[in-house]
């Protein structure tokens, strides 16, 4: 096997902000290269020197387990030179700017940042302030690209055209930048989404972003090819800005329980982690052979080597 | 000194005729077509610019005492000068607030030979802190024309009852930035179509909406003077056109921004953060209401909320980054395009709204162009293509959005206190 995957597709693409950024082809492109590299991931000694001759920072500026351990993983086993940057938003809000941090970094010969922040437009104000590609590793609640490129192309390995597909994203709508890029995504590459949750959670015109809304889980999943629940984020529960009651209530209305895995016996559950067992869905039902939950982690792996490896400036016409 | 071809705007005066003005030690001495310059006289040929009373600017932020880093009174006068005001009123917000006689005086001190007259906006409350009235009398005497404590909303509609009864008693307004912060809280754009699209907390129309309907329904029951800053909703228009029709005593103001940009511009500029001010840019309907309001009288007044910001504090993540752009350069290039080229308001109308209307509010002299009054002067035109580029920028600050733009319209001087100000373009 060579190296690098096969393809004529022109991708002209620098930098990976957002999903909204990139056509339905430019997705399709990168899901294709992805399989190349999965395969790789199975190989005895899983690893290319694709970018050996590449520096990479990974800038996170809020608290990541997998997506910072993926990306860092997908860099080492394409052989690039890696470095680490973590740090809380608020102890940096006093210190040095992010402005002056990212060219201090990028003074040192960067070729690529991966960059976690919590503010919405973080990855868009770096191309401002340096050179390097950059890579969104989600910025507060608006994308995630590569988590929804990574489920994507789990999906795809269920059906592998997802034109018309029924995708089911169930939970906390408007704190979720998984959801966002989701979205853009799937109905790029012409999948129905139907968001279902408390109506707290739906952020108002969210139906202009091009899906349904549904406050019945029974009928969202009793419709539904692919649902995919999301982290209910424990902490606003208790800082007085609730937006539901209780988890118990939640769970009651909105988790999925073993019980429709029986009723409904289609539908793939996906979660994009970390998952709160007993609350967006029941310990066996994230357990059971429905759930495709770890795949998507492995599936991650390949979906940020394809990327990193396509704005490497591989595959440049 | 003799100012030549000049088309006056005024109450009294369309702009149809062209003129030439004696002015001498801050006094309009003559005017008359054929006004010849006397030996030795300077002479400025404006070649058929238009001259009004001078403009004023209700809703500004000088930045000082306190944080001279952004902007300082000489500065902020600068910009309003380029700008065509001749009168500024700047808010509290400062640090001191002014929220004491001495703040409001040490204002007036530093304005005192400037071009451009300066009137402080007093505390409402202690420490800008919501809870007790501030001294409003005794700064008043001071030179205090308006009550507000800017940014931070009288919350207490309690407090807002008694600052009501109180100013109304000193025949001055109380100006309220009009927010439910619990509502708003910690929004950073419109909550609308594009918020949830970038994922960014929202400020919705309503936080704006339900404070403005409270103090209305308090100036009704007090009788006190309520001014509504920087309105920027349909629904906000609508509850004081109501009002004015009810007869309560209520008036407000429109950014030039808010009559022009839309929150489709945070999208569209990659959140660039000198699109980010509070109230936030809102929709095309919206626009399209503050423009509707201007026309049929609800909207007395156009202002700019004027916040400088350095560099340093505005170049951040968009979450941080603080609210507010500069506005006092631009405000008329924007008027000019959106409201007088448009044909939705004639410069008289205009100049309603910043020249009478503003003063009135505020209970101070308006400016008149005849033989004998003091010469209080905007020079403009309507049709000048100009670049509001970094070099061009006055302020200290530069946190526009109209920053490389292209404008329509400028102010090429003014006159006032006896001092001429020629807005010369820097290349």
């Amino acid at each position: 096997m060579s190296e690098k995957p096969e393809t004529s597709y022109d991708f002209n693409q620098k930098h990976l902000l957002g999903l909204a950024d990139y056509s339905r082809e430019d997705i399709l492109h990168v899901l294709e290269q992805a399989k190349y590299f999965r395969e790789i991931l199975d190989r005895p000694v899983p690893k290319v020197p694709t970018l050996r001759d590449k520096t990479i920072v990974n800038l996170f500026y809020e608290n990541s387990t997998r997506t910072r351990l993926s990306f860092e993983l997908a860099q080492k086993r394409m052989g690039a030179d890696v470095v680490n940057f973590s740090t809380s938003s608020s102890s940096t809000k006093k210190g040095e700017s992010l402005k002056d941090t990212i060219r201090n970094i990028s003074s040192m010969k960067i070729d690529m940042v991966v960059v976690r922040h919590e503010s919405p437009g973080v990855p868009h104000f770096l191309t401002r302030c340096v050179d390097a590609a950059i890579l969104n590793a989600g910025d507060g609640a608006h994308e995630h690209p590569t988590q929804a490129l990574l489920d994507m192309f789990t999906m795809q390995t269920i059906y592998p055209d997802l034109k018309g597909k029924k995708v089911a994203i169930i939970g906390d709508i408007a704190h979720s930048r998984v959801v966002r890029s989701n979205i853009i995504g799937l109905t790029k590459l012409g999948a129905k989404v139907v968001l279902c949750g408390p109506k707290t959670f739906m952020p108002v015109f969210v139906e202009d972003l091009g899906v349904e809304v549904s406050h019945n889980l029974d009928e969202t999943l009793a419709w539904c090819d692919i649902a995919m629940a999301l982290r209910i984020q424990l902490e606003r529960q208790d800082e007085g800005t609730e937006l539901f009651p209780s988890l118990r209530e939640y769970h009651e209305r909105f988790g999925i329980k073993l019980s429709h895995l029986d009723e409904y016996p289609d539908f793939t559950i996906m979660h994009p982690g970390p998952v709160n067992r007993g609350v967006e869905m029941e310990s066996e039902v994230a357990d059971s052979d429905r759930a495709v939950i770890l795949d998507q982690v492995t599936n991650g792996v390949a979906v940020r080597m394809a990327i990193l490896y396509l704005l490497s400036g591989g595959n440049r016409v | 000194m003799l100012l030549k071809n000049l088309k006056p705007v005024s109450n009294a005066h369309k702009g149809e005729e062209t003129v030439n003005i004696r002015v001498e030690d801050g006094k309009v001495i003559e005017i008359g077509s054929d006004l010849e310059a006397q030996k030795g006289e300077e002479t400025h040929n404006f070649d058929g610019a238009y001259v009004s009373p001078g403009w004023m600017d209700m809703h500004i932020h000088l930045r000082e005492p306190g944080y001279e880093h952004k902007e300082t009174i000489t500065t902020g006068c600068d910009a309003a000068a380029f700008g065509g005001f001749t009168a500024v009123a700047c808010m509290p917000n400062t640090n001191p607030p002014i929220h004491t006689r001495d703040v409001v005086e040490y204002i007036t001190k530093k304005a005192e030979n400037l071009a451009v007259d300066v009137h402080p906006i007093a505390c409402v409350t202690k420490d800008r802190a919501g809870k007790s009235i501030a001294e409003m009398a005794d700064m008043q005497e001071g030179g205090a024309v308006a009550f507000s404590d800017d940014g931070d909303p009288v919350a207490d509609s309690q407090v807002m009852r008694v600052a009501l009864e109180y100013s109304s008693m000193l025949n001055a307004p109380i100006i309220n930035h009009e927010e439910d912060l619990a509502l708003s809280r910690p929004g950073h754009m419109n909550e609308g179509k594009v918020a949830t699209r970038l994922g960014l907390d929202g400020t919705p129309g309503i936080a704006e909406e339900v404070m403005i309907a409270r103090d209305i329904m308090l100036a009704d029951y007090t009788g006190g003077h309520i001014h509504v800053a920087h309105i920027s909703t349909r629904n906000a228009v609508d509850l004081v056109r109501q009002a004015k029709k009810k007869g309560i005593n209520v008036t407000t103001e429109v950014c030039a921004h808010h009559f022009d940009l839309t929150d489709e511009e945070i999208d569209r500029q990659n959140f660039d953060t000198n699109f980010k001010m509070h109230p936030p840019l809102r929709t095309q309907d919206d626009v399209d209401a503050m423009i509707e309001g201007l026309v049929d009288g609800t909207i007395d007044v156009i202002c700019t909320d004027h916040a400088p910001h350095a560099i340093e504090e505005k170049e951040v993540e968009f979450i941080y980054a603080p609210n507010g752009i500069i506005g006092l350069e631009t405000a008329w290039s924007i008027t000019n395009q959106q409201l007088y080229k448009t044909g939705k308001l004639d410069l008289q109308q205009l100049m309603d709204k910043l020249v009478y209307n503003p003063r009135n509010i505020l209970n101070l002299d308006v400016p008149e162009i005849k033989e004998g009054a003091d010469a209080n002067l905007t020079f403009f035109n309507t049709d000048e293509e100009w670049t509001f580029d970094a070099k061009n920028v006055r302020s200290k600050s530069k946190n526009s959005p109209y920053l490389d733009k292209k404008l329509k319209g400028r102010a090429v001087g003014i006159y006032n206190k006896g001092q001429l100000v020629l807005n010369e373009i820097r290349n």
